[in-house]
């Protein structure tokens, strides 16, 4: 007797979680905090500066200089081909004819060749960010040695507390959050359509996304409010995780667009659907461009709907710049006279190119145009083209592009799915055992495209504005070469500036 | 508890590699770092793809002979050591004053060792000569599908003709290094690494 066993402790436990999670869950419903988890926050900051302080203590003893991340390995410069082939050529004559070949020449393609062995901007985008200092997860432990028996120690408490005490919490909001967001959206589905309706299904919706929220200990920071996307957009963004989705849900209804899929995520999907309207595709629909512009071009129409929701790079970027927003287009059919644009397929990809056909480009122009979404940027190849001006035309329908950029804060925990490594399960397991998330979210105005501006000028100025506002490096290559290779034509290109230099404007090669 | 990549680069390695290259200890373990980041077969080893996964160096038009310069005759796996043996070739060569070692032999970043990189990429078949089949393939490579056969063989001849002083119709590596005397190889085919 008065001796505590494992049968009393259990039930205590037991009931500490539940109100554990009752505390976190309620407020975060209604969209209020207790307080938890910004104290929880507190507590794992003081922990990591008192972690990052001893680690530089000791470097600094033992005199082995950490490399710094943020330096490079070798510093290039960035001259062009046409100028470091001169300059190699300096010291001779210049043949008289025959064209202008130096065995010199090779110098410049084995430097850049080696430059990029040794670093290049491209592979180390499609693995995680490097961090200056460890933040006592083992799996971000690249570069730190064993520091001292404390810090071990309290990397072992670390693994206690992340294992046995936030990942059984974890797991448990996510599953409250998603079956509160099949049950409840299945609810919702029964009423008729009405505004009472659409407020109900957004409430739900969120509801969700904010449990899901607490249970990553997400803390995320809205910028810019003002520029939220509205109904009847497309709202764009860089690529990270799926994460993404319930970083920006958190603030607001969006549609979704995405693949159909089986199992618990098919049945999520169908609930969804039933409260309100997300746009999912089976596998074969996706190949049919009519389809896919059809819906989304109908679904955009309606200014009832909720915006959609785009990521334009196509894949998962490590969060540390903004890779190429495909070209793509949208197939609008019913041609109306004066304007008739024939898009090309696939789901909404920065910039837009339009075939235009039966064209007349009137300034200043309303177009009556029907069916169709105005995508910024858009890439308008016309044909057969006559200019007109003035004339008045009336435009319908069309819709907002909204740009948004998401930076998370490494420091707590790596948000970025290398899909190729981990697949959903365990990028999920490694989500839900990190410390946080902390992230930033820029909502930034809508832009539309200047004059005398073409489309990809034009998807290039809003991946520069993302990538400016959330501190990311602005980077043409595409997020593709995260598994396919790099097209030909680049290596054609330098092949033909490079041929120029051999035989100049006298031959006609 | 220890770290993942570097764990498996011991000291003694780092020191022998350090004498070898002139490369210094951070730099060594950052590019070990690099090494095992390109190696997606965790094999401690590179093959031809891994290399070729790289962009910027897929679209270089001397990309393969690059590549080809890291992999031994007749070999198509590089390991650590025969990475940084073929990576200090671009080193500076004024990095050199710290490590005077008189015993150590010309250092792989000689103005020499540099020509002799360049050369090997021309020498498709490494028999010391660059032969005019081996200049056009090499051209070819460079230029694409830009320019003619017969300008490219035109342009192929008068640099042998230029180089060639022993009349054997090719270019020795000796012949090699005189047309090329005033061009500054120590600058040009140097990378600056930080340190």
């Amino acid at each position: 007797s008065g001796v505590c066993s494992m049968e009393d402790v259990w039930p205590m436990l037991r009931m500490a979680f539940v109100v554990l999670v009752l505390l976190i869950m309620l407020p975060a419903m209604f969209g209020l905090s207790l307080g938890i988890t910004e104290a929880y926050m507190k507590i794992l900051i003081k922990t990591l500066e008192w972690a990052t302080l001893k680690i530089q203590k000791n470097s600094e003893e033992k005199k082995t200089l950490k490399p710094s991340s943020s330096n490079g390995l070798i510093q290039r410069d960035d001259s062009s081909l046409e100028k470091e082939i001169v300059e190699l050529r300096r010291n001779r004559t210049r043949p008289v004819e025959g064209g202008d070949f130096a065995l010199s020449d090779v110098f410049y393609f084995s430097r850049r060749g080696v430059e990029s062995i040794v670093e290049d901007e491209v592979t180390h985008r499609f693995s995680s960010e490097e961090l200056a200092s460890w933040n006592l997860l083992t799996r971000t432990n690249n570069n730190f040695h064993y520091i001292s028996l404390r810090l071990t120690i309290l990397w072992g408490v670390g693994v206690c507390i992340r294992y046995g005490i936030l990942l059984p919490l974890r797991v448990t909001l996510a599953a409250i959050g998603i079956s509160w967001l099949v049950v409840g959206t299945t609810g919702v589905g029964f009423l008729p359509n009405c505004r009472l309706k659409d407020w109900l299904s957004e409430l739900v919706h969120v509801m969700c996304y904010r449990i899901c929220a607490r249970g990553l200990s997400a803390t995320i920071h809205y910028h810019n409010r003002e520029n939220k996307p509205k109904k009847g957009g497309i709202c764009v963004a860089n690529h990270t995780s799926p994460i993404d989705v319930v970083i920006l849900a958190n603030d607001g209804g969006y549609a979704m667009v995405g693949q159909v899929h089986g199992g618990l995520m098919g049945v999520i999907q169908r609930a969804m659907v039933r409260a309100c309207p997300h746009i999912w595709f089976e596998r074969a629909e996706m190949k049919d461009r009519h389809l896919v512009t059809k819906r989304l071009r109908d679904h955009v129409n309606d200014k009832n709907k909720l915006p959609i929701l785009i990521f334009p790079e196509g894949t998962c970027i490590n969060n540390t710049s903004v890779m190429m927003f495909k070209k793509g287009s949208f197939e609008i059919g019913g041609t109306i006279y004066p304007v008739a644009i024939k898009v090309e397929p696939f789901c909404l990809i920065y910039p837009v190119a339009i075939k235009v056909e039966a064209f007349c480009l009137i300034y200043p122009v309303a177009i009556k145009v029907e069916a169709f979404c105005l995508i910024y940027p858009v890439a308008i190849k016309v044909e057969p083209f006559c200019l007109i001006y003035p004339v008045a035309i009336k435009v319908e329908p069309f819709c907002l592009i909204y740009p948004v950029a998401i930076k998370y804060d490494p420091q707590f925990g790596d948000a970025f799915w290398n899909s190729g490594k981990y697949n959903m399960v365990s990028y999920l397991l490694r989500m839900m055992t990190s410390w946080a998330i902390v992230c930033n979210v820029w909502y930034l105005p809508p832009m539309t495209q200047q004059e005398g501006e073409d489309a990809v000028q034009f998807a290039n100025r809003v991946k520069s504005a993302i990538a400016h506002q959330g501190g990311l490096v602005d980077l043409s290559w595409d997020g593709g070469l995260k598994r396919a290779k790099v097209k030909d034509t680049f290596r054609q290109e330098q092949q033909k500036i490079y041929s120029h230099m051999l035989v100049r404007d006298d031959s006609s090669d | 508890m220890g770290s993942r990549a570097s764990s498996l680069l011991r000291e003694e390695d780092i020191e022998e590699i350090k004498k070898e290259t002139g490369f210094s200890h951070s730099q060594i373990t950052r590019l070990y770092s690099r090494f095992h980041s390109l190696d997606k077969g965790e094999n401690g080893a590179l093959s031809r793809e891994d290399f070729q996964r790289i962009p910027e160096l897929a679209i270089n038009p001397l990309g393969d002979r690059i590549i080809n310069a890291f992999f031994p005759e007749g070999e198509d796996q590089v390991n650590f050591r025969g990475f940084m043996r073929t990576l200090a070739h671009f080193r500076p060569v004024e990095d050199n004053e710290k490590n005077k070692d008189p015993s150590s032999g010309e250092p792989l970043n000689s103005r020499n060792n540099k020509l002799l990189f360049a050369f090997r990429l021309y020498d498709l078949d490494r028999d010391d000569k660059i032969s005019r089949d081996e200049l056009l393939q090499v051209l070819r490579m460079m230029v694409g599908v830009n320019i003619s056969d017969e300008q490219l063989g035109s342009i192929a001849d008068r640099t042998i003709q230029e180089a060639d002083t022993n009349g054997d119709m090719s270019i020795s590596f000796s012949e090699f290094i005189k047309v090329l005397e005033k061009v500054d190889v120590e600058q040009k085919m140097s990378i600056r690494f930080l340190h």
